[in-house]
């Protein structure tokens, strides 16, 4: 077996064309696994961490550009990434251990296609783009459209994620991810909610987006529990409706995680508890009282 | 399988090495320099046994390609002491029976290492987190903690 390391897209689309065996890897935290398993048995894998494009993070008028092979560790750390991203910053800081995320990539975290991944709702509810390179130059798809099943992707073999593109959040407007796992860290999701949502000016909901994860073969956007919050005061009633909602759109296995009927009742209170999170960070933002606050 | 020259620094001292290029960094570390502090223990990132630090941020070595060692600045569990004195890590760890068998004790000495360079003093909290990579079967953690708390504290205030 071969190791590469362009520094350039098109080196690495070359290598990757001349060669059906070949594979892309940035951290190779799951690759190397995968591999020490006997799948896949490449003839050669290809580094991306020595082109700059996809190891960069940055702000270009409104929009993120965040390199597909960049550490999440980098993401987690960057202050101005995570005020406007908290919700994804979260997902991206609970994907292994502090060893792992030093390592691993949102690209990477997308493309081995797990349906459990942390990083995709959060990236999903934020209308992420994946900006991708390939035969005729590059493409923009929304994040939603890569995975196509466990472990499958809608990329071709030639084909290299090279950065995801995020608008800024509208005013008011803010997300976050919830994971359950039977322990405090280093586990696999049993269910994941990402949820982003924008308060008018008297705390009504104007916008909303709800994805869930590790509860069917790929991540599951869920328009109707994102029209149930829409036009609410994030009531109970609303909430309510929102979580029903979301359980109703699981399509989820039984395995030793768990079973179908608890991850279809999980993924409705991880709705709920994610919503009124996004929705307090954005009255702590603004400046008002929050609900943990009215609370106590 | 193709072979690759690689040149790095490790533990401060420029070092080159031959490596198949499937080999991990962990195995090259091992059989081509010596250095045989990290341990393999489950080979896929899971335990951390393997720790080092390269280019400043903590890494299993086991999930590495030892070509993309090249031109990197790596730190080993070797690396921690000086000449003539263990660094206080390793005196706090073994002060405060941190260890048993010792296999994971070289990962946990870099992860600590790692916390400790970028926040010097951590809450327990705090270990427990930066150590969550890394499994210990014998101690219950609770020594390590301790050891690392301690650690903490002889480096911010020197004797």
């Amino acid at each position: 077996m071969r190791y590469a390391a362009p520094t350039t897209i098109d080196e690495a689309r070359a290598l990757l064309a001349a060669d059906g065996d070949a594979i892309v890897f940035a951290g190779a935290t799951d690759v190397v696994p995968q591999m020490r398993g006997g799948r896949p048995e490449p003839s050669m894998v290809i580094d991306l961490k020595k082109i700059d494009r996809l190891m960069s993070v940055g702000l270009e008028g409104d929009t993120w550009s965040v390199g597909a092979a960049v550490p999440t560790s980098v993401l987690t750390a960057d202050a101005a990434f995570t005020a406007d991203f908290p919700g994804l910053s979260e997902a991206a800081g609970l994907i292994g251990s502090d060893q792992i995320q030093n390592r691993c990539s949102l690209g990477g975290n997308l493309c081995n296609a797990s349906p459990a991944a942390d990083s995709v709702p959060a990236l999903v509810v934020n209308d992420a783009v994946a900006v991708i390179a390939g035969g005729g130059g590059e493409r923009r798809v929304s994040v939603a459209e890569v995975v196509t099943g466990p472990g499958q992707t809608s990329l071709a073999h030639d084909e290299i994620v090279v950065c995801f593109e995020m608008a800024r959040p509208a005013a008011r407007t803010s997300d976050a991810y919830l994971r359950l796992i039977p322990r405090t860290e280093m586990d696999i999701a049993v269910v994941g909610a990402g949820v982003r949502i924008t308060l008018d000016g008297d705390g009504t909901v104007s916008a909303a987006s709800v994805a869930l994860g590790a509860v069917a073969p790929t991540v599951v956007r869920v328009p109707a529990a994102e029209a149930a919050l829409v036009g609410s005061s994030l009531d109970d009633a609303a909430l309510a409706a929102a979580a029903a909602a979301a359980s109703d759109a699981c399509n989820p296995i039984d395995d030793k995680r768990g079973t179908i009927d608890y991850r279809r009742q999980v993924a409705g209170v991880l709705t709920r508890r994610a919503a009124g999170i996004a929705a307090d960070r954005i009255r702590t933002r603004n400046g008002q009282t929050s609900n943990e606050e009215r609370a106590s | 399988m193709s072979r690759t020259h690689v040149n790095c620094e490790v533990n401060g001292d420029a070092v080159d090495f031959l490596t198949e290029d499937g080999e991990s960094l962990l195995n090259a570390l091992r059989d081509e320099l010596g250095l045989i502090g990290a341990k393999e223990g489950c080979g896929t990132g899971d335990c951390g046994a393997c720790s080092i630090i390269m280019n400043g941020r903590l890494q299993c070595s086991c999930l590495i390609f030892a070509p993309e060692a090249d031109g990197a600045a790596i730190t080993t569990c070797e690396g921690l002491a000086s000449a003539d004195e263990l660094h206080p890590l390793q005196q706090c760890f073994l002060e405060g029976a941190a260890l048993q068998c010792g296999i994971c004790t070289p990962g946990f000495l870099v992860a600590a290492k790692a916390l400790l360079d970028e926040n010097p003093d951590p809450t327990e909290t705090e270990v427990r987190y930066a150590l969550a990579g890394n499994l210990c079967r014998c101690t219950g953690y609770d020594k390590i903690v301790r050891s690392v708390l301690e650690a903490a504290v002889q480096i911010r205030t020197p004797a």
